[in-house]
């Protein structure tokens, strides 16, 4: 392998992507403003929940609970009768409903513990659980005051004191903002190598250089190299014009370990979109098959769901995908101010399946060479 | 064919601004300019009717750019187009008389369909001017009789020669009868027996109908000459206007390639010699041996035992058909592919892909302009020097000197696509010729380049050949090139017919010419093999029954006729039935994600690791610790000893909670003191963050709850009141409940408008998006048409989906199947509508991938309730969420599945989706252009 071939190769391909300005505009669109959209869309763990109260009480009582639903936690109840709760819920405008049943202060008060009912829209799975915690701790505290506010209660003896760390006021687009990057990164090192290669087989350009003194390793280096630096240079960007910028999020740790993961990371995409750029026959495969591996690594990389959480053989899977470590990797450095000592499982990790799509990429390529003349 | 009805030609129409009856076209100071360049200068010109005309000139000045004007396929920049009496740049005009036009755009099949049979590619055409089935049988059957490819009809466009693909794209353009026949550089590229074929069946279809006026533009002159009027062009303007005797009368010249230059502007006739070859010192070694050469794909062998041998410094010329094997010889012999058969040496040396050293001897330049567009000129010649290790300080020197020699100084700077195509080719010359190759390898250098770049281009491979002893080995369809070479090989059908001087394979033959000779080899060969292909049945007169008139399209038709739409729909679903991989993985595909997505994307946050750091230990601080690490929710690890533990482990990731018992616990409890439990939670991730806070929350109530009624005291710690929680639609709470009928509704996105993002710019990069700009097809035709079997696709894939969900599953659907499949259809419309906004504001495939990634799975995966209920969400999410088609298709398709809800219920979701589709598709069509500009 001559470097200056691989050297020269990855910069023909910089100039060759700086003239499709569509192409530019979309990346600039993907790394500012779809990252920034992204992060501050996120609500608050539970934010502006939509609930609707069916006071039958109309009590003093009552009003308290209905008063205790205000925002930023819940969107400001809306009062409505018991045959529009269904119709709403249907409807899929509340995702809570809260039934205060007649003579429900009454009942409190002489101690006949009534009980009120929440209905939960389950198809809403992330507010369900947590919201509906949240409105009995608060139902249950607004009762207990007006309670003691009656008669003088017992304290309850143990309290439990959480201490939330790393993000104590648990601020979403902190963690939203940093897995939508990486998102980000996955979709255009795929897109970046994959169709560029396509698109040179596309347009003969492949068989020109396949005459020349340079081998595919050259080739495919070269495309590495250079679309590995458009994507990591604009992860510097995001991370601090974005993140750290315009999102104020306070990034503890190693940024430059966090940026040699990435790199590491990037590494592995591109090799991986150039294995299905010759998997591929035509742009319009690459584009179905590129969505096909696309989604599962955006949403099963623990990005969005927690890893721990999913399948044992969907976590089997995907350990090979590069970014699932990536991920694993942002949060320690990022979040949790981990060192090289914590992180290197995941660097051995991304070098080995670099390595390895690398390999097999390099190895279809040469053999692609072939059909494509 | 149609008699000629009074009123139908030119004569006598009243729509137009003509007078003198017998124009076809009439051109008033018409300028087009691309950027910069000035393509067109103020040409002014009337094209007399009924006749066949010819546009001559050198590449670049204009001939392509004036014919693409008269056929409305560019829109008019500056002046006055009057085609058929109608003005080109009104649409009314230009839509009226648009169907009575036929336009073949320049480069071998560049308006057809090459994964559609023959026929298929006629249908198409016939669709799109209205033809009922047995017309469109009928002129089928005539056409391809007549032009001999009737026994091809089944046959694939893009496995056809050159030859046979530009006789097909004449039949698709002589579908509809029109009165105006443009036809750009038709036999470029194409062999002598099938151009003599080509013209031929053009002599015989103006006897069926004279009253067709036919314009060609052309490089061949000897081609020209046989036209009844001429255009030379230069440099954008007219340089003369008549019969070709006539030219030749006015320049006193024996042939017209003399007369065209002697009509050109005196600086640059002086820029012209005539090539002179010095005879050839003989014995100086082999350069290229081969020996039973041969090439197989599958069944089909491309190369049959070609031998050859060809010495230093010779020219060495190969000629054949397009398909014949050329082209795969010559790559054998690079090195860029492996023969099947038999080996060949390149000096001396057995040619060995791997082996870099001998490329380094070679310079290749292949059929396609394969430079790199993107990059100017001397960036090209730059890359290419450093690729082939030209030492970096000689590099500038050797650029200079190439940019001197091959004349491209004042273009340096410039992108290649704006180079006239001679200019291209001399700029694939000087790349290919940077590091001083000893042998060039030539694959059709010079096809598509006028008389005296031709011959520029020749004097340097003369002087390359003699003087810097080149090794030249060239394929030309020129038989004045031909007779150039010190020898030529006539190859057919993968052999080797003959190889000799030119002079003696003329005089062998006791031809006429070497062209004579030439066709005379291959009627022989085509003979011998009568299986094989061209003119296996002699072509036919057309039949002279009368056609039924066009049927025209009237009143709203013109605005839109199914039938057109229709016939983009039928094209559009072939070419995807041909493409069996890109099918399945539109249905498989999606069905594969929904088991991965649907099992995957867990919302049951469970198996949360979790320490104890118990610094009471005691029976009852063992007994808290025991409730939380107990729960199924949590995975216990080992127990913690210190704070720098639980830091050190929570940092590494390792523990997702930690449960902190003060010392004293026990004691302080059972004097009744307020003791504090500490819950540590890893906050890194926001969302486990908080379930894992509502999960201790819990245990710890219920803890409570517990002791105290050990203790006696429920009655103090009884609430007084109690909130009992119903979940609704989902008791469960399953994930799988929630999450298969969001997944189908992302699914339902992505792969529709990815499918539909390509389709657009697709046609714009390869070139067949003329067809939908020369046609009387209107935007929103192609549109629709082309969203139909996307749609159509995407359904199915909707019903495999859907029957997963509930056999595989076990989702229950509770809701009206009706209300779900209506929402899926519109839905489907919708994402498609995106997918083909985005193929009409992107110029490259690359972008259209890009940015159908983008746009469709940030807004459907984050801002369309997926997750978080779009009335959550906030800012410019939030915006994005409530005009996005996702957000009301998760509506429709998790109402009918988990809350058993119909039309009724579902009625504003169905109006914000069925919204949408309109708009996008004005959006689209807004966007996309009916013209090239």
């Amino acid at each position: 392998m001559r470097l200056a071939n691989v050297l020269h190769l990855g910069i023909k391909e910089l100039r060759s992507l700086g003239r499709d300005r569509t192409m530019v505009i979309l990346i600039v669109y993907a790394f500012t403003l779809a990252i920034y959209a992204a992060a501050s869309a996120e609500p608050e763990s539970l934010n502006r929940a939509p609930i609707a109260i069916v006071d039958e009480d109309r009590s003093a009582l009552s009003q308290r609970i209905v008063d205790a639903f205000y925002p930023p936690y819940f969107v400001p109840p809306k009062l409505i009768d018991q045959n529009a709760m269904d119709a709403r819920m249907d409807a899929g405008l509340d995702t809570f409903a809260l039934d205060i049943p007649p003579d429900f202060q009454s009942d409190v008060l002489a101690g006949r513990q009534p009980a009120i009912q929440l209905n939960v829209d389950a198809t809403r799975m992330s507010q369900a659980f947590t919201g509906s915690s949240y409105i009995n701790e608060i139902v249950t505290e607004e009762v207990a005051e007006f309670v003691n506010h009656h008669r003088n209660g017992t304290d309850i003896p143990v309290e439990l004191v959480s201490r939330i760390r790393f993000n104590p006021e648990l601020e979403k687009a902190w963690f939203g903002s940093v897995m939508e990057l990486i998102n980000n990164v996955t979709l255009l090192a795929i897109v970046l190598t994959g169709a560029a290669l396509i698109r040179e087989r596309e347009h003969g350009t492949i068989e020109h250089l396949l005459v020349m003194p340079v081998t595919p390793a050259e080739i495919m280096t070269s495309k590495i190299w250079a679309m590995g630096l458009v994507v990591l240079v604009a992860t510097t960007f995001t991370l601090f014009v974005i993140v750290r910028g315009l999102l104020q999020v306070p990034l503890s740790g190693s940024i430059p370990l966090f940026l040699g993961g990435a790199a590491l990371d990037i590494v592995a995409t591109t090799a991986l979109g150039i294995l299905l750029g010759t998997v591929a026959r035509s742009m319009p495969q690459f584009g179905l098959l590129f969505v096909l591996v696309l989604l599962p690594l955006q949403m099963l990389s623990g990005a969005s769901t927690p890893y721990e959480s999913m399948p044992q053989l969907v976590q089997l899977v995907m350990l090979a995908a590069p970014n699932t470590h990536f991920v694993m990797l942002a949060q320690a450095v990022l979040f949790r101010d981990a060192g090289i000592g914590v992180v290197w499982p995941q660097l051995v990790a991304m070098t080995v399946i670099g390595a390895v799509l690398f390999a097999l990429a390099l190895s279809r390529f040469r053999k692609s060479i072939g059909t494509m003349a | 064919m149609s008699a000629p009805t009074p009123g139908r030609g030119v004569r006598g129409r009243d729509d137009g601004a003509l007078s003198g009856g017998s124009v076809v076209v009439r051109l008033a100071d018409v300028s087009l300019r691309y950027g910069r360049t000035l393509a067109v200068d103020a040409v002014s010109l009337d094209v007399p009717a009924g006749l066949m005309v010819g546009l001559i000139g050198p590449d670049g000045v204009g001939k392509s750019s004036l014919l693409s004007l008269i056929a409305g396929a560019r829109a008019i920049q500056q002046g006055e187009v009057i085609a058929l009496g109608a003005d080109m740049g009104r649409r009314s005009s230009r839509e009226r008389v648009m169907p009575r036009i036929a336009y073949m755009p320049q480069g071998l099949g560049k308006n057809l369909y090459p994964t559609l049979s023959v026929r298929e590619n006629l249908e198409f055409f016939g669709r799109l001017f209205g033809h009922g089935r047995a017309e469109r049988d009928r002129r089928i059957a005539d056409l391809t009789r007549a032009t001999g490819l009737a026994p091809f009809v089944d046959r694939p466009a893009g496995k056809l020669s050159g030859g046979m693909k530009q006789k097909l794209g004449l039949c698709c353009a002589l579908i509809h009868d029109p009165d105006l026949l443009i036809l750009d550089e038709p036999t470029t590229g194409v062999d002598p027996l099938s151009r003599r074929q080509f013209w031929d069946l053009i002599a015989r279809l103006r006897i069926e109908r004279p009253e067709m006026s036919v314009i060609v533009a052309t490089a061949y002159m000897d081609e020209a000459a046989t036209f009844d009027w001429l255009v030379a062009m230069h440099a954008g303007r007219v340089l003369a206007t008549g019969t070709p005797t006539a030219l030749l009368e006015r320049t006193r010249a024996p042939t017209l390639e003399r007369a065209f230059i002697a009509l050109l502007p005196d600086a640059v006739q002086a820029a012209h010699r005539e090539v002179i070859i010095p005879p050839r010192n003989d014995g100086d070694g082999l350069a290229i041996e081969a020996e039973g050469l041969t090439k197989r794909f599958g069944a089909f062998t491309a190369v049959d035992h070609v031998s050859l041998a060809i010495e230093r410094g010779e020219i060495f010329g190969f000629l054949g058909s397009n398909g014949c094997g050329k082209t795969t010889t010559m790559k054998m012999l690079t090195g860029l592919l492996p023969p099947s058969e038999g080996w060949a040496r390149l000096f001396g040396q057995e040619i060995d892909p791997h082996n870099l050293a001998t490329r380094r001897r070679v310079g290749y330049m292949s059929q396609a302009f394969s430079l790199y567009t993107e990059l100017t000129v001397r960036q090209n010649l730059e890359l290419h020097a450093r690729l082939y290790a030209v030492p970096e300080r000689e590099i500038g020197g050797r650029v200079a000197e190439m940019l001197d020699r091959f004349d491209l100084g004042d273009t340096s700077d410039a992108l290649p696509e704006a180079l006239p195509l001679g200019h291209r080719q001399r700029l694939s010359l000087a790349v290919a010729m940077i590091h001083k190759p000893e042998m060039l390898i030539l694959d059709e250098p010079t096809s598509g380049v006028d008389p005296i770049a031709r011959d520029g281009f020749w004097q340097l491979l003369a002087d390359l050949s003699r003087t810097d002893r080149v090794t030249i080995f060239i394929s030309t369809h020129f038989m004045n090139e031909a007779e150039r070479c010190d020898r030529i090989s006539l190859m057919h059908a993968g052999r080797v017919l003959v190889s000799d001087a030119p002079d003696a394979i003329v005089e062998a033959r006791g031809a006429a010419s070497l062209e004579d000779a030439f066709i005379a080899y291959l009627e022989e060969a085509v003979a011998e093999g009568a299986v094989e292909e061209a003119a296996a049945e002699a072509p036919g007169a057309l039949e002279d029954a009368a056609h039924e008139p066009v049927a025209a399209s009237a009143g709203w038709r013109r605005i839109f006729d199914p039938r057109r739409m229709l016939s983009y729909s039928r094209r559009e679903a072939l070419e995807l039935r041909r493409d069996p991989v890109r099918l399945t993985l539109a249905l498989l595909g999606s069905l594969i994600l929904l088991f991965v997505m649907g099992y995957g994307i867990s919302l049951d946050v469970e198996d949360l690791t979790v320490a104890v750091l118990d610094r009471d230990d005691t029976t009852l601080s063992r007994d808290y610790a025991q409730n939380v690490t107990g729960s199924r929710y949590f995975v216990e690890t080992p127990a913690l000893t210190s704070y720098a533990e639980l830091d050190r482990r929570m940092r590494e990731g390792e523990l997702s909670v930690a449960i902190e018992l003060p010392p004293g616990f026990a004691r302080d409890l059972s004097r009744g003191r307020p003791v504090e439990v500490g819950a540590w939670i890893d906050g890194a991730m926001p969302t486990r963050a908080e379930t894992v806070l509502s999960y201790v929350g819990g245990m710890h109530a219920t803890w409570l709850t517990r002791k105290a009624a050990e203790i006696g005291q429920s009655g103090a710690l009884a609430a007084p009141a109690s909130v009992e929680t119903r979940f609704r639609y989902n008791p469960d709470v399953k994930s799988l409940v929630a999450m298969v009928p969001a997944v189908i509704a992302i699914l339902l996105m992505m792969i529709p408008a990815m499918l539909a993002a390509l389709s657009v710019v697709r046609e714009k990069e390869l070139g067949s998006i003329v067809n939908f700009y020369v046609t009387p097809t209107t935007r929103f035709e192609f549109l629709l048409g082309k969203q139909i079997p996307y749609v159509a696709i995407s359904m199915l894939s909707f019903v495999i989906l859907v029957i997963a969900a509930v056999t595989v599953f076990e989702v229950p659907l509770k809701g009206s199947i009706p209300a779900l499949f209506a929402g899926a259809l519109v839905y489907c419309f919708a994402a498609t509508g995106i997918g083909l906004v985005i193929s009409t504001f992107t110029r490259s495939q690359i972008a259209a991938i890009f940015g159908s990634a983008i746009l469709t799975t940030l807004p459907a995966i984050s801002f369309s309730g997926l997750i978080d209920p779009v009335s959550s969400l906030q800012g410019f999410g939030r915006v994005v969420g409530e005009i996005y088609p996702t957000t009301y298709f998760l509506t429709i398709s998790r109402g009918t599945f988990s809350k058993a809800l119909g039309f009724a219920d579902l009625g504003a979701s169905f109006l914000a989706l069925t919204i949408a589709v309109p708009v996008l598709l004005v959006i689209t069509a807004a966007l996309l252009k009916k013209q090239e500009r």
